[in-house]
């Protein structure tokens, strides 16, 4: 039977309000600790690369070395050094070994996506969505692939990618976050197990959504997956990105690199609900999420948006970004970011206008709850060839309890003239006024607060699929349990 | 229990020697009050007179500090239920300042009262379909426009859309006691006479009112039967629908100085 | 990881020097906070645009750090009264403090003095009068443990301008502190140091000008402090005036009681690198300030305003409005903070960063901030940043003006938001003049 209504996860609730912590039993094929270029030529011969993709790895890895002692610290986030030798880099299951059509994945497997409310058994796919399940480090089912191959497009595990498109991986891989980024970009280059891939021909508009997956499950895994997603000239293509974790004692390292490409007239929309394991009620565990995402808007009149809901992770590090090269490209970012008990998020966006006319828009809807720490931070620098340009952003906060912290802090760089930008910020918390309002209507004070928080992340709700919308809503009430009422 | 079983002979409302302060200023002043099943109570008075703060306290807005009487909604202590509690046993107040809920769409707000308020009476939920019927059929009757319903809670409305919508959640949430704070103030004419239609429409001998004003305009549309005088806190005078026209003649100077002079307070 | 690079070597041997000109008799307490400023300049030097430091994220003060200034021990001789009321604004009826390279004159000094029990004076002179109050305020605000600059000026306190308003007393004339620097052949540092303590329920307007009678690129290091007592008013301006190739970097510190207010208007001029770093902390109930700014670039300046407002306490308020003018290849950078503490609850904060861009070399870096710990607060800021609207333009130029005309006006227009609330008819006329006069190629292109 299919699925219509996507993804309602109903798990076995272990006893917390993290609904998706369970571990799946399953035998894994793991790299040993730590990181040498023995590691990388390692995952490099797993996945039977060709040189040029090790050499690459080789090349980021040795620039990361150089780097290593320059972790990014001007976030506004805590967190002990991470010992980058104790981190597992590779863990597959044992069982996609030489695995090659769904029925040959292990039923554990397929087993560990239902519960997750991704069904991967093409008998039981969600309507209209094609998934890429990635589990630990590799890949481990794409559905939906007759579809997308009548039309040309590619949607496929990264490292496949690498074997049957290496032209197009060639071609664009590190294209717009180089190897040499920052940190997190430089160590995932150099240890990347998988990911996604997508290509959009010239002129096609991807007619399901694109969805991937990411589970990490082998404990003491780091994940760093890399996705690379190229629009064509006059293509769209809707790309979809949801992630959780079991609970785990230990902080998990996760360093994914995101590159878009909008070639000419083409658009991406990407949107992003991040649920990994945020840490228990006291901060222990959690995912660090340092992520690097960015698109190029390269071609003429193309249009990137990211949307985000960001409630998992003990730390979030992340900025999905813009670089708006194409005359009269666009570029938007929608984001709600929630953090409660001891979580912390650093996150917004960076909008760089280079072409003329480029346009861009910032929605960033930061809500903080418990001991949680939120901070808005984005850039929008206008270069100045990008005569007309116009930038808009929004950004509020809003805050609940005594405890937490709601922080804002934008860089505007303006170096043309003719830009017009406009930045407007708030901070305040639930009114009363509003909550009397609804209470007299009969609402219990939880479901008014929960109402006035989704009335507040609306604008950014409206930009996300409809199914992902109902889950968001959904992810928030769950995220916020204890935290008011 | 439900404020609908109670017996006739017992008044539905009973406020009695009501204190109420805000901020540290004593604003109502042991006011006395007390209403029936099928009655329509106008409370009128000058500005600062404690109009608002009465429908106030009597919602439950946390504001307000009661130190001291009681007040008994179907016999039960009112005072001591949460806001929503009182609304859920049927006491609905039309805001004089209805709030901006933005990014709150009308429909799936309404739709969340009227679930809680059907459940603590008993009753099934509507379906969407019943639901969106009753809607459309209410707003028609407040004339309220279509596209309005489908926006953010009394986002960028004008005021007289704003108390079309107070008066439209009145009728749909069908509560046992209204109470109505200057719900004609900032109205034009035909907003009045809308909004007029809409408490008429909903007044019987199963409901009853208590309309807060501070003009006798609104009377004109809708005739109560029980006019009272409020001042500085207190109930000073009270009497029959003719009491407005008599205020509106001869204003508020003349109940203050009838009720120095120590001439009859009617009760 | 103390390590002092070669070009500090010249501050520390003037210190060496300057010690040698102090009195014999001098303050133990102010020997002290002298010596443990100059220890702590060595270890921290300037401030680097280094990764992290986001306080000169925008600014880079090589130039200064580089630069070699010597540190002219008088020149009050070379300056003649109607060399001053040309540049700064002047009235007569006013308190005039007149200060040259950071020493007072009595000689240039003038107008009113000082009604009974207020103190409005040279602080050397006070220094050895009576410590009181200036042991328990100086240096305490405006501390230096993480600012190199705040460390040198303390190590270098000698002289400056008191201001000690007990408490109740209004001082009704506008106080006028002048700082100006000379020519001394080479380029000079001088280390201006004010302190004002306004006691519980006392009022006073206080204006600090800085000017410079030459072009040498002279480098100003300021710091003022301000003391608002509980319930007390101050109002205080502070107009940036020097040539066009100074350096200047000027630190604000603002401490304010219950109830108390303040309210700011800080214009600059732009010179060759120019910054004020103002911090007000609102430190009890009920304290509240407002503060406005107006900036004007051109040419290859750069004129940074740091501005932090720190909500301590419940229910206290500011209102931050700044716009920025920008011309030329120059650079404007905009940092503002709002730091509303834990339990500062119903902290009412707003900001806003205004700026027109009239050229196409000029930019702009705006860094508005929020943050915020406190869950029961209306805070918010606005940042914008475009140049003058077409139809606008256009509009004027339909009525016959040629377009610089057109532009002066509606830079005039743009600016009034903050000059109009300049209530000192001196101070809004020498500001409203000084606006065009930052701007040579509009002022230029006017021709007539």
């Amino acid at each position: 039977m299919a699925t219509p209504k996507a993804i309602s996860r109903k798990t076995t609730d272990l006893g917390s309000d993290y609904k998706w912590g369970f571990v799946t039993d399953i035998q894994s094929d793991v790299a040993p600790k730590g990181l040498n270029e023995d590691i990388i030529r390692l995952i490099s011969g797993k996945k039977n690369e060709p040189a040029w993709m090790l050499d690459w790895r080789l090349r980021a890895y040795r620039h990361w070395t150089k780097v290593s002692h320059e972790e990014p610290r001007w976030a506004k986030v805590n967190f002990p050094p991470i010992d980058y030798q104790d981190i597992r880099y590779y863990s597959a299951p044992v069982s996609m070994k030489g695995a090659e059509g769904l029925d040959e994945v292990d039923p554990e497997l397929v087993e560990a996506f239902n519960k997750l409310g991704i069904p991967i058994d093409e008998q039981k796919k969600l309507t209209g969505v094609a998934v890429d399940a990635v589990f630990d480090s590799v890949s481990v089912a794409t559905t939906l692939q007759e579809t997308l191959n009548k039309l040309g497009i590619i949607f496929c595990s990264f490292s496949e990618a690498v074997q049957k498109h290496p032209d197009l991986v060639r071609k664009y891989l590190g294209s717009v976050v180089p190897h040499t980024d920052n940190f997190f970009a430089s160590l995932n280059s150099a240890v990347f197990s998988d990911g996604s891939f997508a290509y959009v021909p010239p002129g096609v508009r991807c007619p399901v959504e694109l969805m991937t997956y990411f589970r990490i499950n082998t404990e003491g895994t780091g994940q760093f997956e890399r996705t690379l997603i190229i629009a064509d000239k006059g293509s769209y293509v809707s790309y979809l990105e949801g992630c959780t974790a079991p609970m785990r004692k230990s902080h998990q390292l996760h360093a994914a690199v995101v590159e878009l490409v909008a070639l000419d007239n083409a658009e991406i929309k990407y949107s992003t609900l991040q649920n990994w394991y945020p840490g228990d009620k006291d901060g222990k565990g959690g995912v660090y999420n340092f992520v690097t995402k960015r698109g190029k808007a390269a071609g003429v009149n193309s249009k990137i948006s990211w949307t985000q809901v960001e409630t998992g992770s003990a730390i979030t590090w992340k900025y999905p970004g813009v670089i708006l090269q194409g005359d009269n490209s666009v570029g938007e970012f929608y984001s709600v970011a929630l953090v409660n008990n001891y979580q912390q998020a650093d996150t917004g966006t960076k909008m760089i206008h280079i072409g003329s006319n480029t346009r861009s828009t910032i929605v960033a809807k930061g809500i903080s709850a418990g001991h949680g720490q939120n901070t808005y931070r984005g850039l929008v620098k206008i270069m100045p060839s990008a005569a007309g340009a116009r930038n808009f952003t929004r950004c509020d906060s809003l805050l609940i309890g005594e405890e937490c912290g709601a922080h804002t802090v934008p860089y505007i760089e303006v170096r043309n003239p003719t830009a017009r930008m406009e930045h407007e910020a708030s901070t305040s918390k639930v009114s009363e006024d509003q909550l009397f309002y609804l209470m007299q209507r009969g609402i219990s004070e939880e479901n008014a607060q929960h109402m006035i928080i989704n009335g507040f992340c609306r604008g950014v709700f409206q930009e996300l699929p409809f199914e992902f919308a109902m889950e968001a809503s959904q992810l928030l009430k769950v995220s916020l349990e204890g935290a008011i009422g | 229990m439900n404020a609908r079983s109670e017996t006739r002979n017992q008044p539905l409302l009973e406020v009695r020697n009501l204190h109420v302060s805000a901020g540290g200023v004593e604003i109502l002043k042991g006011l006395d009050l007390s209403v029936n099943l099928g009655a329509v109570h106008a409370i009128m008075g000058p500005n600062g007179s404690g109009k608002s703060t009465l429908t106030n306290v009597l919602a439950g807005r946390p504001d307000y500090e009661v130190t001291e009487g009681k007040v008994l909604y179907g016999g039960r202590d009112l005072l001591a239920m949460a806001p929503d509690e009182r609304a859920r046993e049927g006491v609905f107040l039309a805001f004089q300042y209805p709030v901006e809920l933005p990014g709150v769409r009308n429909r799936e707000f309404l739709r969340a009262a009227l679930d809680a308020v059907r459940e603590h009476r008993g009753l099934q939920k509507l379906s969407v379909r019943e639901f969106n019927k009753l809607h459309e059929e209410k707003a028609g009757e407040v004339e309220m426009d279509p596209d309005l319903i489908k926006r953010s809670v009394n986002e960028g409305f004008s005021g007289g859309e704003k108390k079309r919508n107070e008066i439209l959640q009145m009728t749909v949430l069908d509560p046992t006691l209204a109470l109505l704070d200057e719900t004609d103030s900032g109205l034009d004419i035909d907003a009045l006479q809308t909004v007029a239609r809409g408490v008429n429409k909903f007044r019987s001998p199963s409901k009853a009112i208590v309309l807060v004003t501070h003009y006798q305009r609104i009377l004109n549309y809708i005739t109560p039967d029980h006019v009272h005088v409020l001042i500085e806190g207190r109930i000073v005078k009270s009497g029959g629908s003719e009491l407005a026209h008599e205020l509106e003649s001869k204003g508020y100077e003349w109940v203050k100085k009838t009720v120095q002079s120590g001439s009859e307070v009617g009760v | 990881m103390a390590k002092t690079p070669a070009t500090y070597d010249t501050y520390l041997a003037e210190h060496r020097e300057f010690e040698k000109g102090l009195p014999t008799q001098r303050p133990e307490w102010l020997e002290r906070t002298r010596e443990r400023a100059l220890s702590r300049f060595r270890e921290l030097g300037f401030p680097t645009a280094r990764r992290g430091n986001e306080a000169w994220k925008y600014t880079n003060v090589a130039p200064i750090a580089n630069a070699s200034f010597s540190y002219p021990l008088n020149g009050a001789s070379q300056v003649e009264p109607a060399d001053l009321t040309g540049i700064a604004p002047w009235d007569d009826t006013w308190i005039n403090l007149v200060f040259v390279n950071g020493r007072y004159s009595q000689a240039l000094s003038g107008g009113q003095a000082a009604p009974d029990g207020a103190r409005v004076t040279s602080l050397g002179a006070a220094i050895a009068a009576d410590g009181g109050v200036i042991e328990e305020h100086l240096a305490q605000h405006a501390t230096f443990e993480h600012d190199g600059f705040t460390a040198l000026n303390t190590a270098f306190i000698r002289d400056g301008a008191l201001v000690h308003l007990p408490d109740g007393e209004p001082l009704q004339s506008p106080l006028h502190l002048i700082f100006v620097t000379t020519d001394s052949g080479q380029p000079a540092v001088t280390y201006p140091r004010t302190l004002v303590v306004a006691g519980a329920h006392s009022k006073v307007t206080v204006v600090e000008t800085y000017v410079s009678l030459s072009a040498t690129p002279n480098f100003t290091n300021a710091v003022t402090e301000i003391v608002v007592g509980d319930g007390a008013q101050v109002e205080h301006y502070r107009l940036l005036l020097e040539s066009a190739d100074a350096f200047h970097v000027g630190t604000s510190r603002v401490y304010q009681g219950r109830d108390s207010t303040f309210a700011s208007t800080s214009f600059a001029r732009g010179v060759a690198i120019g910054r004020h770093d103002l911090r007000v902390l609102l430190d009890a109930p009920g304290s509240s300030c407002l503060l406005r700014g107006l900036y004007v670039t051109s040419g290859t300046q750069h004129m940074d305003n740091y501005l932090n407002i720190d909500h301590a306490k419940p229910h206290t308020t500011s209102r931050l409005k700044y716009k920025g003018i920008l011309d030329g290849a120059s650079r404007a950078v905009f940092g503002g903070m709002v730091l509303v503490r834990p339990g500062a609850v119903k902290a009412d904060a707003q900001q806003t960063d205004k700026n027109l861009i009239l050229s196409d070399e000029a930019e702009l870096d705006s860094k508005p901030g929020l943050e915020i710990y406190a869950d029961d607060v209306q805070c918010g800021h606005g940042a914008t940043a475009g140049s003058i609207a077409e139809d606008a333009m256009f509009y004027m130029r339909s009525r016959g003006l040629d377009s610089e005309t057109a532009t002066a006006y509606l830079i005039r227009g743009f600016a009034s938001e903050i000059t109009d609330a300049i209530d000192l008819e001196p101070v809004r006329a020498c500001v409203e003049a000084a606006i065009l006069g930052a701007l040579p190629r509009i002022q230029a292109g006017r021709g007539s």
